[in-house]
């Protein structure tokens, strides 16, 4: 799952970073230090992990973390809640300016795509440091290349990967009985159903992800998006489907495409009411959490596109001028530990798939996984489909500028 | 008479006292210039028309005048000047209208706030608010809430509480208009035997020509303007202007 | 004359400790709207962060929210506030309302909102309770009764939550003005009741709930936790997309967010220009109105028809709080249910621990900040009767000037400042924050009460011998208990409410009820919303109640009787 938003951004930001000479040398360089340094310089530290923290779950999560790492390492982690990781950018971009090149307020930052490009391309972040880590190399990253190139920029050793996100939608089986296979059977479905579906206002990531998942679907040339967002000719032919999509779609939607939810779990709530039949969501067990939880009723069932969706990874990175950041390295190993990505996977708890390599793991290591309880509304893995790639974040700018012009106004 | 003459003098004296308000758009006169002395025991009469400034001549003499006014001259108690001392250190006792008992005191509360602090120990003070109290024959109000009590009551014990501060002088602001006829007489002779018994210069500021007579000492008429009239101070009260 | 110590300088540093901040704010806001931001790279003056401002997508459709909801708000919380007074005056209803304005008061914008929603929503209270009996609706209606286009449901929000202050402020004016009188000598005259008030009161009151008429309407212009709530995202009213541009990880946002910000300045200054306009238009009309003569009828009418739109909104209010209180102990509720399927106190029990720490963080900083405000506006108003000065309405103003100007248009500039400095995310710039907010309140709220207290008493106890030390503590704080626990309260109210403050100034290491209630708004677990709003609501509720349950100073100082100070 990642927690961002997708503002008009990289280029702009490249291009005003180089014309206003910011972009400095990186602050910290390649870790060199070894793990028992390491550990023995994060003991009594404070972590100040600044992550997304509009979920119970998750927040829940985060919270045994902090007990998991008081424990083992003696280092007190403290969940800055965000509502938007943005915000945490936005605060180290702002303390840079202040001249603030050492005891940072944030250690440890949630991260994925856009933000992380932009952290990376300003020399905003520690590291490299994941070779560091031990588990580290427990990362499958054979199967699960995105732990490796998020949105299409190569991870460097800045940030380590945490969790895996799939799209995938909801919908509660009193009310639908057949659901569409992939973006043209959601129009089609949309038309038979009017006011039944939407989606989270972009640049909310749910939402970004499903004009992505439209945007892929609908090219003539998928390869072309992981590149650069080309020039405005090329821009307008390649996204020309997608706006005649969503003009189609827009009318047929809750309200008739005039509002749009907040967020996902805006729209979960939107699913359990009956103010819609659809819901999408990032986490695969999201569904069968939710049931658990009383959140959704317990027809509600997970289904995705015949072609795939969109999935990604999401990290965890360190600031350049972290106050601590030996503590946000052990934290961040701990999040890679088959301990910690077990409980995460766990659909009690939070569901989020993992990043590891069962093929890497000793028997009983393994077996933390294979124990865990599938919920009733998951889709076992072979039945998630294939993963369709993020395209390049410039891309994402673009769309997300456009579709504010287009249809929020 | 010089002020130095006045100064050996016991009592309250005023020497050309005068109050003006300085307002952006000129000086206002408020009143004055008064020169008077008040001999211990005795009750000097200040009456003049609403507004003539009486009120602010008493403010002048305890220290509380308002900031906005300017007063010159000089006040002087037992020989002593205190024109430039804070109020607190004056020990001039005043008596309003209203009683103006603290509404979250009791009465001996209101009579203990009154009472110098060199007074030491719970007993001895005790000893002393209750004395005063049963000389007033209102032993029994004590412990009451003040607001319970009748407005002659709460005269009295307002009287009282400014008696126990141990005043060198007793300024009366229209202390009897408010109570009816009655009552009004009985005060004011409360009021004037406790003042004589301890021989406290007394001024008192009344619009009522029966206060004055009551009071029998001299008079000092102010006009409208602030002046003092020629009927003036009589006795050992001084003439305007300050000349014998 | 006498005695200048500390208590003399502590207007100043009162002042310095507001308009500093504000002012510094305000420039560190109007520079990069102009380009000039040296830290990024902008070291010369241009129009282009405006150019970049008129070009983004729905600035028009901002801004027509803003001024729709600003306007329609402010004007409907007075109508209904003059109406309600002009046709119950003097009646038992008026005391009974006047009674539950201080609660209202209390209750936190963010809490009302946050329920009003629920209740109002197509799937929400309201439309459960007729759902389907009466409506036939198995599923909500697809209409837009919240986040509507035309922020109707940011407008009722913001009625519901101003219409109290505008009364009290109202009911507070008519004291000064003796409007029994006045009434009394016009319906003498044959006046109806209602034309009465409007002919011989009104003209008076008005002049004296002008500033609380423009924080008003200032606040509804620029309000941007309410409006997260209740109004439309695409796009959202000019305040909440400023702190969206503000939050940008594109850094040249900022110079537009900056301009962003001083364009939602210039809007609450012309906001309040144009009201001031309607104001000379409406005394001319009034003039020739009043000179007219008719007397109007006898307001049978009106008194029911104002009376029940006062009461919905008090009643619409007290559901709000309901619906936050039910959510919080259910555990199902579907639509169209009307009330939960299930109780429980399992959602209570969870938050437990993270609701008990943001409770002490949120209650810390409202007792901190409003102790800190009593002790300076005390110490303001002490040194103001010591010297015998008079604050003139020009210094009244300045008090307003935290409640007059957004709050988006100068918190980034004080955030820089802030973080230049290094008290970024600390207790002292978070108390300082809510400081600017808490102390306007506390001086209005005491000042009235503390100049009314008859001098008189405080010139009997210095000719007493007592010190004026020994007089405040002694003689004014005890007689002035009761208003200063009330202004205790109405700080502490003021601070829990915070959004914005909090925000900023605590960098996200403070998290209070009102940041944790608006950030789950977004979309989180409407259980876990009951439990944060409600205690948001509750707190406030409670100082009220503390303050109100003081017995009398009496039974207190009885037992200090006989001891001296």
């Amino acid at each position: 799952m990642i927690r961002r938003r997708m503002p008009l951004f990289s280029m702009l930001i490249a291009a005003l970073a180089t014309a206003l000479g910011l972009s400095g040398p990186a602050e910290g360089g390649t870790e060199t230090r070894t793990w028992p340094e390491i550990v023995a310089a994060a003991k009594g530290q404070t972590v100040y992990w600044n992550a997304w923290g509009g979920d119970e779950r998750i927040n829940a999560y985060i919270a045994w973390v902090g007990d998991q790492v008081r424990e083992r390492y003696d280092v007190t982690l403290v969940h800055v809640k965000l509502a938007d990781t943005a915000d945490a950018v936005s605060r180290v971009l702002a303390e840079r300016a202040a001249g603030k090149k050492e005891g940072g307020s944030v250690d440890l930052i949630w991260i994925n795509g856009e933000n992380f490009a932009a952290m990376k391309q300003q020399h905003l972040l520690y590291g490299p440091f994941t070779q560091v880590l031990p588990n580290f190399h427990l990362v499958d990253f054979a199967d699960k290349p995105s732990t490796l190139v998020d949105f299409t920029v190569p991870t460097d050793g800045l940030e380590a990967p945490w969790g895996m996100a799939k799209l995938n939608f909801l919908y509660d089986t009193a009310r639908v009985t057949e659901t569409p296979g992939s973006i043209p059977a959601l129009l089609d479905w949309a038309k038979a159903h009017p006011g039944r579906f939407t989606y989270p206002a972009p640049p909310n990531f749910i939402g970004s992800t499903f004009l992505k998942q439209v945007l892929t679907e609908l090219a003539t040339d998928p390869a072309v998006l992981q590149k650069p967002a080309p020039d405005d000719a090329q821009f307008e032919a390649v996204t020309a489907r997608l706006w005649s999509y969503l003009d189609a779609l827009h009318p047929q939607l809750w309200r008739g495409g005039d509002a749009f939810p907040a967020s996902n779990p805006a729209q979960r709530q939107m699913l359990d009411d009956g103010v819609v039949d659809m819901s999408l969501s990032f986490n695969p067990a999201e569904a069968s959490s939710a049931i658990a939880n009383n959140l959704l009723p317990d027809t509600v069932r997970t289904f995705v596109f015949d072609k795939g969706t969109i999935g990604n990874t999401h990290f965890v990175a360190i600031p350049f001028n972290a106050n601590a950041a030996e503590g946000a390295m052990v934290v961040a190993d701990f999040l890679m530990s088959p301990k910690a990505q077990a409980v995460k996977q766990n659909p009690e708890a939070w569901g989020d798939p993992t990043v590891l390599s069962m093929a890497k793991l000793d028997p009983g290591q393994r077996h933390l996984f294979e124990s865990l309880p599938q919920g009733i509304a998951t889709l076992p893995p072979d039945k998630l489909g294939p993963t369709l790639l993020e395209p390049h974040p410039t891309w994402m700018t673009r769309i997300e500028a456009e579709w504010q012009r287009r249809y929020a106004r | 008479m010089s002020v130095i003459e006045l100064a050996t003098g016991q009592g309250l004296t005023l020497s050309q006292v005068e109050i003006v308000h300085p307002a952006p758009g000129g000086v206002r006169h408020i009143i004055g210039p008064v020169s008077l002395s008040v001999p211990p025991g005795e009750v000097v009469t200040v009456m003049g028309p609403s507004g003539c400034g009486k009120s602010s001549l008493l403010a002048m003499i305890c220290g509380t005048l308002d900031a906005a006014l300017e007063g010159s001259g000089r006040v002087l108690l037992n020989g002593a000047d205190v024109s430039d001392k804070p109020p607190e250190t004056r020990h001039v006792g005043i008596l309003f209208q209203d009683d103006l008992l603290f509404p979250h005191l009791s009465v001996a509360g209101n009579l203990a706030f009154g009472l110098p602090a060199a007074v030491k120990g719970r007993r001895a003070r005790r000893a002393r608010i209750e004395a005063a109290l049963a000389e007033a024959d209102m032993l029994a109000f004590y412990d009451r809430d003040p607001t319970t009590l009748s407005g002659g009551q709460r005269a009295r014990i307002a009287l009282l509480r400014t008696l126990l501060s141990e005043p060198r002088a007793l300024l009366l602001d229209e202390p009897f208009a408010k109570l009816d006829v009655a009552l009004r007489a009985k005060f004011r002779s409360f009021v004037f035997e406790h003042a004589r018994a301890q021989a406290l210069p007394t001024l008192l500021v009344t619009h009522d020509p029966q206060d004055a007579a009551d009071a029998g000492g001299p008079r000092l008429q102010i006009d409208a303007d602030g002046r003092v009239l020629g009927g003036r101070a009589s006795g050992r009260g001084h003439r305007p202007g300050g000349t014998p | 004359m006498r005695r200048r110590g500390l208590l003399s300088v502590l207007p100043a540093l009162t002042l310095t400790l507001f308009l500093a901040p504000v002012i510094a704010g305000l420039i560190g806001t109007w520079l990069p709207a102009f380009g000039y931001l040296p830290a990024l790279g902008g070291d010369s003056f241009t129009l282009a962060p405006w150019a970049m401002l008129a070009a983004q997508p729905g600035l028009g459709e901002s801004l027509r929210l803003t001024l729709l909801s600003g306007f329609l708000a402010t004007f409907l919380a007075f109508a209904l506030t003059v109406g309600f007074l002009a046709a119950c005056h003097g009646g038992r209803l008026v005391r009974a309302v006047r009674g539950l304005m201080a609660p209202l008061i209390a209750l936190p914008h963010a809490a009302v909102a946050l329920g009003l929603a629920f209740l109002i929503a197509p799937s929400g209270w309201l439309v459960r309770l007729v759902s389907p009996w009466a409506t036939g609706w198995q599923l909500p209606p697809d209409i837009a009764t919240v986040q509507d286009p035309n922020a109707l449901a940011l407008t009722l929000g913001l009625v519901v939550k101003e219409m109290p202050f505008l009364l009290l402020m109202t009911l507070a004016a008519l004291e000064q003005v003796r409007a029994d009188e006045r009434l009394a000598v016009a319906r003498s005259l044959g006046y109806g009741p209602v034309t009465a008030w409007l002919k011989a009161v009104l003209p008076a009151v008005y002049r004296q709930i002008r500033l609380p008429l423009y924080a008003v309407l200032a606040y509804a212009l620029s309000v941007v936790d309410v409006a997260l709530i209740l109004a439309p995202l695409t796009p959202p009213p000019l305040a909440v997309q400023v702190l969206r541009w503000f939050n940008d990880p594109d850094l040249s946002m900022r110079f537009v967010a900056a301009a962003g910000a001083c364009l939602q300045l210039l809007v609450v200054v012309a906001g309040i220009g144009l009201w001031r306009l309607g104001e000379i238009l409406a005394e001319r009309l009034g003039r020739a109105w009043i000179a007219g003569g008719s007397r109007g009828g006898n307001g049978r009418l009106a008194r029911p028809l104002a009376a029940g739109l006062v009461q919905g909104l008090v009643a619409l209010a007290a559901a709000s709080l309901l619906a936050l209180a039910l959510w919080s102990v259910t555990e199902r509720w579907r639509f169209p249910d009307a009330l939960p399927a299930s109780l429980g106190l399992e959602t209570w029990a969870r938050q437990a621990p993270h609701a008990a720490s943001v409770a002490g963080t949120t209650l810390a900083t409202g007792l901190l900040a409003a102790a800190i405000a009593l002790l300076l506006v005390l110490g303001c108003l002490e040194n103001e009767q010591r010297r015998g000065l008079t604050l003139s309405n020009r210094a009244l103003w300045l008090l307003y000037v935290p409640l007059l100007v957004p709050q988006v248009a100068f918190l980034f500039g004080t955030q820089v400042l802030a973080i230049q400095t290094g008290i970024d995310a600390t207790w002292l710039a978070l108390v300082w924050s809510h400081l600017l907010f808490v102390l306007p309140y506390v001086f209005l709220t005491l000042g009235d009460s503390y100049r009314a207290l008859d001098e008189r008493y405080a010139r009997t106890a210095l000719c007493l011998g007592a010190h004026p030390n020994r007089v405040f503590w002694q003689v004014k704080l005890p007689m002035l208990l009761r208003p200063v626990l009330f202004a205790l309260a109405v700080g502490f109210a003021v601070s829990v409410a915070q959004y914005l403050p909090t925000l900023f100034a605590g960098g996200g290491r403070f998290v209070t009820l009102t940041t944790e209630a608006v950030g789950l708004a977004a979309g989180g677990d409407r259980r876990v919303i009951g439990v944060y709003a409600f205690l948001q609501a509750l707190l406030p509720l409670i100082a009220f109640a503390a303050a109100l349950a003081v017995p009398k100073p009496l039974a207190l100082a009885r037992k200090l009787t006989v001891q001296p100070a």
